[in-house]
């Protein structure tokens, strides 16, 4: 019986309850993702963070929450009330809706009903679950665009123009998982990955996948959005009280939601690590949410990292970057995996598939060092350039142009070579 | 002394750029290069916070930390404050207010003629830059290391003549009270005042 038709037998109440938990499970995850983040955060810069609420500080959180809903709800005069008030609502919901698809354990007795810790299994699970995500970007847009005020509308524009931009590179590096495992249901990608992990298998689609959904959810280093040197707080910056914690709570679910993601398409879902398949079994199949739960950390783990690692990227590059890097590539791996897939299917001789990996790999060995080699000389170019003649007199510069004349020289006798 | 002024080539700017290197290759290092800032931060979790946990743990401050101000006293009790105002002048913030008054044959609150009727510093204006203990003739005015000045209306930070007066240590006398018998301000001033006298003290504060 598969996952499909075990849920079709899910009488309302679970159904209701199942919901609820899946609701409660995000709170609680924001909840401590935040008090991990900082504490993280602050490990990482040689500081302790917050530690004085409740023990290790783990209310502070919850503290900061009730701060935020007790404080004067402020709406701007130019802001269009309607749709500044509909925004924070948008990202907040839509935010929890993607786990609907995600499974978080494998078959359990619930309430003495035997089913799984999946709201629901729709074929197109994964499709949703994109679709949710470009829902979620209205949120953002709308919040930027009726808060009446320039900041927020740039933070706004930014942000939508990151989130569709990185959504393309998302989507086609899930494609390679679709051709791998012939569904786009979540449960059938966790079931296909029983012995090999896709991360695994189709690690470059993995890469781009991390890349790309921190560029999604809008955080460091990608978080352009919210560039306080330049926007102040970007889209939410006329946002107080409890619209801005929905919007603070969104940004959090959505980290959640794109690790329970990945953690679903490439790392094996619920299933153990290999090795350790006997504890599948555990508390009657519980266990499996525990591996679910520890991929999902360590996925947060990642954020954090990259959070307190790296320092924000530029706008501009920052959509080179996914536009001419990430989406080629990701083009190019998925023309590769469907040609190998093809072949494997219609048994072809390995001779050939060895050959065409072979001939593959040849082809981003030359690519690589045609375009390294163009990049030095065209950067030998550009610092040599030409010093424009001034059409008035200017004392010289004592020993640059002399560097100057011996860099030209050097570099052109480089160029010949 | 070595001679400052520059001289031909050989100093300043022109000494400056014959010296230094040419800048490094600004291109970014090479990409595993690059991932060394992951194991930079990763290693850092595992070190020693720098973290003073402050109201718990007090650490001393460095020995000249401007804190809150103090009026100080002569070894008998009396004022070293004038009244002169200087500090008030001094004050780039505004945040002094001192009225000076004459001290008379009953009332002496300081050697010398005059003395700070009314001394208020007003810590939500002070910047704490010290100007007003460099202005003060009579070392008056100095600075304490105590630091913890917060509070929650801006009425308490004006600081009264009697919350900056330093406390009566052994041997000085609450003035008013009349100077050291035979003295003059120049007595004091030379601290040639070894504390107070039996003959200073005065029914009306002791």
């Amino acid at each position: 019986m598969n996952a499909s038709d075990l849920l079709g037998t899910d009488p309302g109440w679970i159904i209701l309850v199942k919901g609820l938990l899946i609701f409660v499970f995000c709170v609680v995850c924001t909840l401590l993702a935040i008090w991990a983040e900082r504490r993280w955060v602050s490990f990482m810069q040689q500081r302790v963070g917050p530690n004085r609420t409740g023990k290790f500080g783990l209310l502070q959180s919850l503290a900061d929450g009730v701060k935020l809903a007790l404080k004067e709800d402020l709406i701007p005069k130019a802001a269009d009330r309607i749709v500044f008030i509909i925004a924070p609502i948008i990202s907040a919901t839509t935010c929890f809706m993607s786990f609907a698809v995600i499974p978080f354990t494998g078959n359990v007795n619930l309430f003495g009903h035997k089913t799984l810790m999946q709201l629901t299994d729709i074929p197109v699970g994964v499709l949703y679950v994109l679709a949710i995500a470009s829902v979620g970007v209205y949120g953002i847009v709308l919040a930027g665009w009726s808060s009446g005020s320039t900041y927020p509308l740039l933070g706004g524009l930014r942000s939508s123009a990151q989130v569709i931009s990185y959504e393309v590179a998302m989507g086609l590096s899930l494609v390679a998982v679709f051709i791998y495992s012939g569904s786009m249901s979540t449960s059938d990608i966790v079931a296909a990955q029983h012995h090999w992990w896709f991360s695994v298998v189709l690690f470059p689609s993995f890469v781009i996948y991390a890349i790309s959904m921190v560029g999604e959810t809008n955080r460091a280093p990608f978080d352009l959005a919210e560039a306080e040197g330049e926007l102040v707080g970007g889209f939410h910056t006329e946002y107080s009280s409890l619209k801005f914690a929905l919007f603070f709570l969104a940004e959090y679910v959505n980290i959640v939601g794109v690790s329970a993601l990945a953690t679903t398409l490439f790392m094996g879902g619920y299933h153990a690590i290999p090795g350790l398949t006997f504890t599948e079994s555990w508390l009657g199949g519980w266990f499996t949410m525990v591996w679910f739960v520890i991929k999902l950390i360590g996925f947060f783990f990642f954020f954090v990292w990259l959070r307190g690692t790296l320092p924000r990227m530029r706008y501009d590059q920052f959509m080179k970057f996914g536009w001419k890097v990430l989406i080629p590539s990701s083009l190019f791996w998925i023309l590769v995996v469907s040609t190998l897939r093809v072949m494997s299917q219609r048994n072809e001789n390995r001779m050939v598939i060895a050959g065409f990996t072979v001939g593959i790999v040849l082809i981003i060995v030359a690519i690589t060092s045609f375009y390294e080699s163009a990049k030095r000389k065209q950067a030998i170019l550009d610092e040599v350039g030409e010093f424009p003649e001034p059409s008035f007199p200017v004392p010289a510069i004592p020993n640059i142009a002399i560097s100057q004349s011996a860099i030209s020289q050097n570099a052109k006798e480089q160029i010949h070579d | 002394m070595t001679d400052i002024t520059p001289r031909g080539d050989e100093f300043g700017l022109a000494k400056a750029s014959a010296d230094s290197t040419p800048i490094p290759d600004q291109e970014p290092s090479g990409f595993f290069k690059q991932l060394l800032g992951f194991w930079v931060t990763f290693v850092t979790m595992f070190k020693k916070p720098n973290t003073v946990q402050y109201p718990e743990v007090k650490e001393p401050t460095a020995p000249r930390f401007h804190g809150r101000h103090q009026l100080n006293r002569h070894p008998d009790g009396l004022e070293k404050c004038i009244g002169c105002e200087l500090c008030a002048w001094a004050c780039p913030a505004d945040a002094i207010l001192v009225e000076g008054a004459n001290n008379t044959a009953d009332e002496q609150f300081s050697p010398g003629e005059r003395y700070g009727r009314v001394y208020q510093i007003n810590y939500a204006r002070c910047i704490f830059c010290g100007l007003c203990i460099e202005a003060c003739p009579t070392r008056a005015l100095t600075m304490t290391n105590e630091y913890e000045l917060a509070d929650d209306e801006r009425s308490k930070l004006i600081f009264e003549k009697e919350d900056l007066l330093a406390p009566l240590r052994q041997g000085m006398l609450m003035p008013p009270h009349p100077m050291y018998p035979d003295s003059t301000d120049t007595t004091y001033y030379r601290g040639e005042v070894p504390g107070s006298h039996p003959s200073q003290e005065t029914t009306s504060h002791a």
